[in-house]
């Protein structure tokens, strides 16, 4: 099912099976997967990374926040084969590989941040960016910047409260894992 | 009485499920699948009613990777079933009815998610539409109640205590209002999700559901399949929020069921967010009329409270909004009435927090309203009328410490300086309003069992089949034991969520720690007894056990309501009426010339028996604010009527709170408090008693910022600007 | 989702190339939920997503420069568009949430689709509606329509456009800069989007097939240093807007020498209130001015019935915008 599209310079091979090169928490791999698999899909459905919730399948809730190349994004509205050459990151990927929890997974524990656990992942992970980013500075920044994750039991006050900690907690031992920097930069 | 000594209950310790939600490792339904496992997606009807003239398959049997269209006459007859634990006793795709907007009409299951989704919107349906029950339109009833009618209608539907008519006309003051809530959503974050599996040539049914109760799909299911219970064996050990909606059994979880046993194969049904508009149930509409008379001095002298709620045209769900006026103020007459109003909607369900949370925004609306019409503060018109023993009923309260709530309430918030009049307070150009309401909730508890294991490694293993949908249920309910056992809590472990542990009711009505937590406490006391017959001395008894080469030594529990009954609310039998109460403050800014309303802080305060666990009681009190705020100023799901379809079914077009929207100055505290006659343990339910009161608290404020009396949910732009 | 054809673009000449038969996907944040909707049914998409030409803000010597991949998070925290324009800087970081600005992008933005929610609807289409089938009726006429359109619509369609870039975009004299395959043009934001007014067909914008967005310039101006952007939403964030409005001014002494009002989700398109700067321009600046000039204005509105509240409202962003562009340092 290839169309080609002759051009001037190159060739645009428009394909239904993609191939797809993407690393994932650390593990890169090779791809072959319809063009219209979600990023979401593809970790739930696919790889068994079921910890990236689906909320919403429109953008409009956060429980599949990863992070692509360090930016928080919604897999839901990220197609798999838009992460060709990229690095994904999912909450599976933030503990220590010997099982120690990121400052922010351990300040959501500290802080009762979480009830049912469901948008927990996308909070977390979001979270992580908002740090890294540079948002969590004071209670209203971090409202703000986090609120592209609902949480329906609405631990709202314990997570700006946990972020707002684990952001104290990361810039006191700087070697903390998860303390990406934003990859563009603003030149 | 007071409390025993505790090691366990009341110590604030972090959820022990904790780091299996943060490191993403905690599995909810659908998120372990067997090898061969279909997707099924739903195909919804774009009708509200009449009958299916004919389905076209044809163009979504044709998508690659798509195995059936499933259609009404693909699926086996089922027998009726109880309602509850079913929601409704119309199941979608029986016959060629169609009774609601979003009611399946076929389900296409393929071997991919993409496939399946892809497929569904190109089934087509013809339909010989007819002219739908709109939902303005329809006429109150009567619900169908006692033997004729379903579990619904679990209480009286009409009281009546007193001369209202005395006590109107010789009132010195008189409200007359009416007041609307609407009909709104759960939107949990976690879709209902069922996977289902026949094993043993079909014999043996297992499912892996986003349930409440995985007992009461077992019986559900059971009951349409005509297959023994045992049979069944439902399993989630996560819940990702439910709030009620996933508290019955809903079409999709039969038609999952079905379609695996028609295809031969596992299959997974993800209801979707636009599936969980018309599939899940949602808290109906409340149309509610209040009346409230009252002497100089502010006592009341005579309450009428009415209500009709919205339900489907196949059932009699009962919103029991005048719950709380019943119990709420002493009055000399107190006179409720309870009706519904059927139209072609999806059924309607208990939502957080059902019955009281609809009231009370009319009741704490009326209140403020007569304290105004009195010129008199808002709470000391409350305590006026404090009730000591039930209007109603005139039982005694089985705990109520709710004059506590309110003084410390009203001291940390700054009551005392409120300015009766309002327009008093602004900051730039905002309006500021200070507003307070009462909560109040109804006592539900369920008969429950479970089992507590000593090991001989000394850790302590609690079985009982409720669910943890976030309040703490891996956490809390050991605590319970810990006390018992003298064990630290870290060192006992709960396992839940599972027909095949110990039957307990479903995890709703903010009942399972109360209801669960007396099973284990009794579980435990027996186990106590085991041991200490092998050994008084704790220390010894895993040695006691290794010595006479025993892995592990067991005992069942079991706690119920008065009377032995499986369920009751309000004290049931016990003598005693049964409530949780509490008091809250806010303060709100309004921009009028925007038309926008918001929470800058709140204080509550409550009175709900033994608090077993205060930082996941905290966490759940602030959730229940929050969902005030959503229901007085964002949630609602406007319908077309035209159509009898809601305008959007997702979460772009509607609006849930979100953490911009919530100030942490979220002041909570609970009142020193042990509830003898509620459950063992002095607990009683906390999850939905926050939730109410505080629409009404954000109404009042609004009218004191603004002088603007809101009566119809949620806030409009429109009702502020100007 | 129904299955396409995908192909990643590697450089610019291969987009314009096949711009004409391939949908175009920058961020996706829009697209997917098109295709998901079944707005969207391509045969081919062309990922555009890696062309790093078109990403990135710079300043040349009378505009800013934003390429058109740009996402409204590098946009909006850009510090050349923070201090020249804040404005669109401010409007960027209203809009969606932090993830979703993180891909969409400003070119994409620009081209979302209205959120009316009768078009919105999942397939098969319970309801009329002439975006999604032509000339099968507008539901939203006369039915919920309290969050749609006060200016420019028709009875065939009565939807607003909901981005709030663009409504800075065009407060500011922006323009669009497009290319396909024959050159390349420009085109002013305030002329970009088509109400019904403007077109029979329902064509949302000037962009003809084939056509790709390649950037935006924002004239460097007193002007646009002087600038804000309003947005009323009952949800403090992560919502659309139920009305914004982007005001612009050059004070010299307190006098008003030009004056900029935009207002968005209000029509089909950011909608300017030329009559109100016109009004402005020459008097010293006073709230009560602006109350009146952007008052004169709004009588050109024509409320869907329930969307009376809609010009009130409309009026008090405009003029509360006009107000902090006054007070901005």
């Amino acid at each position: 099912m290839t169309q080609i599209i002759p051009t001037s310079t190159t060739t645009l091979r428009f394909e239904r099976l993609v191939d797809t090169r993407v690393t994932i928490n650390d593990r890169a791999m090779t791809l072959r997967l319809e063009a219209r698999v979600s990023l979401l899909d593809l970790l739930r459905e696919r790889l068994g990374l079921t910890g990236t919730k689906k909320g919403c399948n429109e953008g409009a809730c956060g429980a599949c926040t990863v992070l692509v190349d360090g930016e928080r994004v919604n897999a839901c509205l990220t197609l798999a084969a838009s992460c060709d050459g990229q690095h994904v990151t999912t909450v599976e990927g933030l503990a220590s590989p010997g099982g120690a929890l990121h400052p922010v997974q351990q300040a959501f524990i500290d802080h009762d941040a979480f009830q049912c656990g469901y948008c927990t992942a996308g909070q977390v992970v979001s979270a992580v960016a908002c740090v890294a980013e540079g948002h969590a500075t004071d209670e209203a920044t971090v409202r703000e910047w986090m609120s592209g994750n609902i949480c329906r039991c609405a631990a709202y006050p314990q997570i700006t409260a946990a972020v707002l900690d684990a952001a104290n907690r990361m810039a006191r031992e700087p070697s903390a894992p998860g303390a990406t920097k934003r990859s563009v930069d603003h030149a | 009485m007071s409390p025993p000594d505790t090691i366990g209950i009341g110590a604030p310790i972090p959820r022990h499920d904790g780091r299996a939600k943060v490191t993403g490792a905690a599995t909810y339904a659908g998120e372990e699948v067997p090898a061969g496992t279909l997707h099924a997606v739903l195909v919804p009807a774009t009708i509200a009613a009449g009958r299916i003239v004919s389905i076209d398959t044809t163009a979504a049997a044709r998508i690659p990777g798509v195995v059936r269209v499933l259609v009404a006459g693909d699926f086996p007859a089922l027998k009726p079933a109880p309602v509850p634990p079913v929601a409704g006793s119309f199941v979608p795709l029986q016959d060629d009815r169609v009774r609601y907007e979003g009611q399946p009409v076929a389900v296409v299951l393929a071997e991919s998610l993409e496939a399946a989704e892809a497929a569904a919107p190109l089934v087509r349906a013809s339909y010989n539409r007819a002219d739908p029950a709109i939902p303005s339109h329809a006429a109150d009833v009567r619900p169908k109640a006692g033997h004729e009618g379903n579990g619904y209608a679990f209480a009286e539907l009409d009281t009546a205590v007193g001369d209202f008519e005395q006590g109107w006309t010789a009132a010195r003051a008189r409200v007359d209002q009416r007041y609307r809530t609407p009909s709104r959503h759960h939107n949990p974050m976690e879709p209902s999700a069922t996977l289902a599996e026949w094993r043993s040539g079909g014999a043996e049914l297992y499912v892996h559901d986003a349930t409440q109760w995985t007992y009461g799909v077992r019986y559900g299911l059971a009951a349409m399949l005509d297959l023994p219970p045992g049979q069944i064996h439902v399993r989630c050990p996560y819940t990702g929020g439910g709030f009620g909606s996933k508290g019955y059994v809903w079409p999709h979880q039969i038609l999952a069921v079905l379609a695996a046993k028609v295809a031969g194969r596992p299959v997974k049904l993800v209801l979707g967010r636009a599936g969980m508009y018309t599939g899940a149930g949602f808290q109906p509409a409340v149309e509610q009329r209040l009346r409230l008379a009252a002497a100089a001095d502010g006592r009341l002298t005579a309450v009428a409270h009415e209500t009709s709620s919205l339900s489907s045209v196949s059932e009699d769900y009962v919103e029991f909004a005048a719950a709380a006026t019943r119990t709420l103020y002493a009055s000399p007459a107190v006179h409720t009435q309870t009706r519904i109003r059927h139209a072609n909607v999806g059924t309607p369900t208990a939502m957080r927090a059902p019955h009281e949370g609809p009231g009370m925004f009319a009741l704490e609306s009326a209140m403020d309203e007569l304290a105004w019409e009195l010129r008199m503060d808002p709470l000391a018109l409350r305590l006026a009328n404090y009730a000591r023993t039930d209007p109603t009923d005139g039982r005694p309260f089985s705990s109520k410490k709710l004059r506590e709530a309110y003084e410390e309430g009203a001291r940390r918030f700054g009551w005392a300086k409120r300015p009766l009049e309002p327009r008093q307070l602004s900051d730039g150009r905002a309006r500021v309003g200070w507003g307070m309401a009462s909560c109040i909730m109804s006592t539900f508890r369920f008969a429950a069992t479970a089992r507590a294991t000593f090991g001989v490694d000394g850790t302590v293993t609690l079985a009982a089949g409720c669910q943890e949908i976030g309040t703490g249920a891996y956490t809390v309910l050991p605590q319970v034991a810990a006390d018992v056992l003298g064990i630290p809590p870290e060192r006992i472990r709960l396992m839940l969520g599972d027909t095949s542990l110990p039957e307990t009711g479903g995890t709703f009505g903010s009942s399972t720690t109360l209801s669960v937590g007396s099973a284990i406490k009794d579980a435990a006391e027996r186990l106590r007894a085991k041991l200490e017959e092998l050994t008084p001395d704790r220390q010894g008894w895993a040695a006691a056990l290794a010595d006479r080469g025993w892995k592990e030594i067991s005992a069942d529990g079991v706690w119920k309501p008065h009377g032995d009954v499986a369920f009751d609310a309000t004290g049931g039998s016990s003598g005693y009426s049964m409530h949780t109460f509490g008091a809250v403050f806010v303060e709100v800014a309004v921009d009028e010339a925007l038309g926008l309303v918001r929470l800058r802080r709140a204080v509550g305060g409550y009175s709900a028996g033994r608090i077993v666990n205060p930082r996941t009681a905290h966490s759940q009190m602030v959730g229940g604010i929050v969902w005030g705020y959503g229901q007085a100023v964002l949630e609602h799901s406007p319908m077309d009527e035209r159509y009898g379809r809601y305008l959007s079914k997702n979460l772009s077009g509607v609006m849930l709170p979100v953490n911009a929207d919530i100030p942490s100055a979220i002041d909570v505290f609970f009142v020193d408090e042990y509830d003898p006659h509620a459950s063992a343990i002095g607990a009683k339910g906390v999850g939905e008693l926050g939730a109410t009161g505080v629409a009404a608290a954000i109404t009042n404020a609004v009218w004191h910022a603004t002088g603007k009396r809101i009566r119809r949910l949620p806030i409009q732009i429109g009702d502020l600007v100007g | 989702m129904r299955d396409f054809a995908y192909a990643r673009a590697q450089q610019l000449d291969d987009t314009l190339g096949s711009t004409g038969s391939a949908t175009i996907l920058a961020g996706g944040t829009e697209l997917l939920n098109w295709l998901r909707l079944g707005i969207a049914e391509p045969e081919q998409v062309l990922d555009i997503g890696g062309l790093d030409t078109l990403r990135g803000v710079r300043r040349d010597a009378n505009a800013i420069v934003i390429g058109a991949l740009t996402t409204l998070n590098e946009v909006g925290e850009n510090p050349i568009v923070v201090s020249a324009a804040p404005a669109l800087a401010q409007a960027c970081l209203k809009a969606a949430s932090a993830q979703i600005r993180n891909r969409a992008t400003l070119g994409g933005n620009v081209l979302q689709k209205t959120r009316c929610s009768y078009f919105r609807a999942e397939e098969p289409l319970p309801w009329p509606c002439n975006k999604r089938v032509p000339g099968s009726g507008c539901s939203a006429r006369h039915g919920h329509h309290e969050r749609h359109a006060i200016l420019g619509w028709t009875d065939a369609c009565v939807a607003v456009q909901p981005s709030d870039p663009v409504v800075a975009l065009a407060c500011l004299d922006a323009v669009a800069e497009v290319a396909d395959w024959e050159g390349r043009r420009s085109i002013p934001m305030v002329e970009f989007h088509l109400t019904p007014e403007e077109s029979d067909t329902l064509a949302e914008t000037r962009l003809r097939p084939g056509e790709l967005i390649t950037g935006f310039r924002i004239p460097l101006s007193a002007l646009a240093r002087r600038s804000t952007y309003v947005k009323v939403r009952e949800r403090e964030s992560y919502e659309y807007a139920f009305v914004s409005a982007a005001a612009a001014l050059e004070l010299s002494s307190g006098t008003v020498r030009e004056a900029r009002v935009a207002l968005g989700s209000v029509a089909l398109k950011p909608w300017r209130l030329t009559a109100a700067e016109g009004a402005l321009v020459g008097q010293p600046f006073s709230a009560e001015r602006a109350r009146q000039a952007v008052g004169t204005a709004m009588a050109a509105a024509r409320p869907l019935g329930e969307t009376d509240v809609k010009v009130t409202v409309a009026t008090n962003a405009a003029v509360w915008a006009l107000e902090l562009a006054a007070a901005v340092v």
